[in-house]
C-alpha cells in the first residue's frame, strides 16, 4: 500500500515540477519581452551578442553546410543516375537543404555552439552573484543581460540557416557539376523551375526564425534557472543542448506538417 | 574585443547573410521569374487530369508560359476545373488546344497549349474549350488488349 502511494506521489511531484517550470519559463519569456525595449535603444548591447552568437558560429555553419552539400551531391547522384535522371540533382540538393536540412541542422549546430555558451555565461553570472549585484545597483539583469542575448540569437539564426543552405547548394554544385560532370545548365534550370521562393525558401526562413526563438529562449532561461554551483551550471548547459535539440526536431515536424501539406 | 573589429565582423556577417538570401531568391528559386510578373487566369476543363499538380508548368512550344494555380473538382459536370495563371505578356487565341502531357518517360505532368488560328484572344478569366485529358496507362493497356481480342475474333471468323 505504501509502495503504491509512493509511486503515485513521485509521478505527481514530477508532473507538478515540470508544469511549474514550464509556467516559470513562459513568465520569464514575457518579462524578457517586456524589457526588450532597451536592447534596441542601445544597439551596442545587441551588436556584441550578434558577434558572439552570429559571427563566431560562422565557421562551423559554413563548413558543415558545405560538407552536407557535398554528401547530398554524392548520395543523390548515386541514386538518381540509376533512374537516368541525374539532372534532377539540383532539385534534390536545393529542396532538401532549403526546406529541411538548412534550418534544422543549422539550428542544431547553433544550439550546441551558441546556445551552450549563452547558458554558460548567464549561469556563471548567476553563480558568481553578478546578476544579484546588478539588481542591487538597480540595473535589471533581464534588460541588460538576458534580452540582448535572446535577440542576438533570434536575429542571427535565420541568417546562419540561410548561409548554411547556400553553402550546401554550393557543395552540391561542386560535386555534381565540377567533379561528376552533370550538365551545369540543367542543374540550375531544374532547380529554379522547381524551387519556389514563397513556398520553399520563405517557409525555410520562417522555420529557422522559429528555431532561433526556441533555442535562444531555452539557452537564456536555462542559464537564468541554473543551480548556482559549478555542477548546476554544467547541468544547465547539458539541458540546453538536449532540450533545444528535442524542441527543434519536434517544432520542425509541426511546422512541416502545416507548411508542406499537399505539396 | 576591439570595438571596431567587432563592428566590422558583424557588418560582414549581416551582409553575407543577406547575400545568401538573395542567392536563394534569384539563383536557386524562381523569385524573379514568377513573383513579379503579372499574370491572368484562364480555366480549362478536363475529363481526367492524371497526375497533374498545382504549381505544375504550363508550356507552349516547350516554353514555360505560366503555372497551374488551382485544381478543383466540379460536382455538376464531374470534370476537373484547372485554373491556369498565364504570364500577361503571352496571349492565346480562342481556339487554343490544351492537353496534359508528360515530360520524359516518368517525368512530371504539365499542360501543353497549342495555339489555334482564331483572331480573337482568350480574355482574362476565360475558358479553354478544347482540351485533351491525361493518358492513363491502365486505360491505354486495356484498350490495346480489347483491340487485340477483337482482332483475334475476326481472324477466327474468317477461317
Amino acid at each position: 500500500m505504501r509502495l503504491i502511494e509512493r509511486f503515485f506521489s513521485v509521478i505527481g511531484a514530477n508532473t507538478i515540477d515540470r508544469v511549474w517550470r514550464l509556467g516559470f519559463a513562459a513568465r520569464f519569456f514575457l518579462a524578457m519581452l517586456s524589457h526588450s525595449g532597451e536592447t534596441f535603444r542601445r544597439p551596442r548591447l545587441l551588436l556584441r551578442e550578434l558577434y558572439a552568437s552570429g559571427v563566431l558560429s560562422l565557421i562551423i555553419i559554413l563548413v558543415s553546410g558545405l560538407f552536407v552539400g557535398l554528401v547530398l551531391g554524392l548520395q543523390g547522384y548515386d541514386t538518381l543516375q540509376r533512374y537516368g535522371s541525374s539532372e534532377a540533382l539540383g532539385i534534390l540538393v536545393a529542396l532538401s537543404l532549403v526546406r529541411e536540412l538548412g534550418p534544422v541542422v543549422a539550428a542544431l549546430l547553433f544550439a550546441s555552439r551558441a546556445g551552450s555558451s549563452m547558458t554558460a555565461e548567464v549561469g556563471l553570472m548567476k553563480a558568481t552573484e553578478q546578476l544579484a549585484a546588478m539588481d542591487m545597483m538597480a540595473v535589471n539583469p533581464l534588460a541588460r543581460i538576458m534580452a540582448p542575448r535572446f535577440w542576438g540569437g533570434v536575429l542571427s539564426m535565420p541568417l546562419l540557416a540561410t548561409l548554411f543552405t547556400a553553402a550546401g547548394i554550393f557543395g552540391g554544385w561542386l560535386i555534381g557539376v565540377i567533379f561528376i560532370g552533370v550538365d551545369e545548365g540543367a542543374f540550375w534550370a531544374q532547380m529554379q523551375a522547381n524551387v519556389s521562393f514563397r513556398d520553399d525558401v520563405f517557409n525555410g526562413i520562417i522555420k529557422s526564425a522559429v528555431f532561433g526563438v526556441a533555442v535562444s529562449l531555452i539557452a537564456v532561461f536555462e542559464g537564468f534557472d541554473a543551480v548556482p554551483t559549478a555542477e548546476g551550471v554544467s547541468r544547465a548547459i547539458t539541458r540546453t543542448v538536449v532540450t533545444s535539440a528535442l524542441a527543434i526536431l519536434a517544432l520542425d515536424f509541426v511546422l512541416t506538417s502545416f507548411m508542406f501539406r499537399g505539396l | 574585443m576591439n570595438r571596431r573589429v567587432m563592428d566590422l565582423w558583424v557588418g560582414v556577417f549581416v551582409v553575407i547573410g543577406f547575400a545568401a538570401v538573395l542567392f536563394l531568391a534569384l539563383k536557386v528559386s524562381n523569385f524573379s521569374a514568377s513573383s513579379f510578373a503579372t499574370t491572368y487566369e484562364i480555366t480549362a476543363k478536363f475529363d481526367n487530369i492524371g497526375g497533374l499538380k498545382a504549381r505544375g508548368p504550363v508550356k507552349s512550344a516547350g516554353v514555360v508560359v505560366g503555372r497551374v494555380a488551382e485544381i478543383r473538382f466540379d460536382p455538376q459536370t464531374y470534370e476537373a476545373n484547372v485554373v491556369l495563371k498565364i504570364d500577361s505578356q503571352y496571349q492565346f487565341p480562342n481556339d487554343t488546344f490544351a492537353s496534359i502531357l508528360t515530360s520524359g518517360l516518368l517525368g512530371e505532368q504539365y499542360i501543353g497549349l497549342d495555339a489555334g488560328g482564331d483572331e480573337r484572344m482568350i480574355p482574362a478569366g476565360g475558358t479553354i474549350a478544347k482540351t485533351q485529358s491525361a493518358i492513363v496507362l491502365e486505360k491505354l493497356i486495356s484498350q490495346f488488349l480489347f483491340n487485340k481480342a477483337s482482332e483475334g475474333k475476326k481472324d477466327a471468323g474468317a477461317q
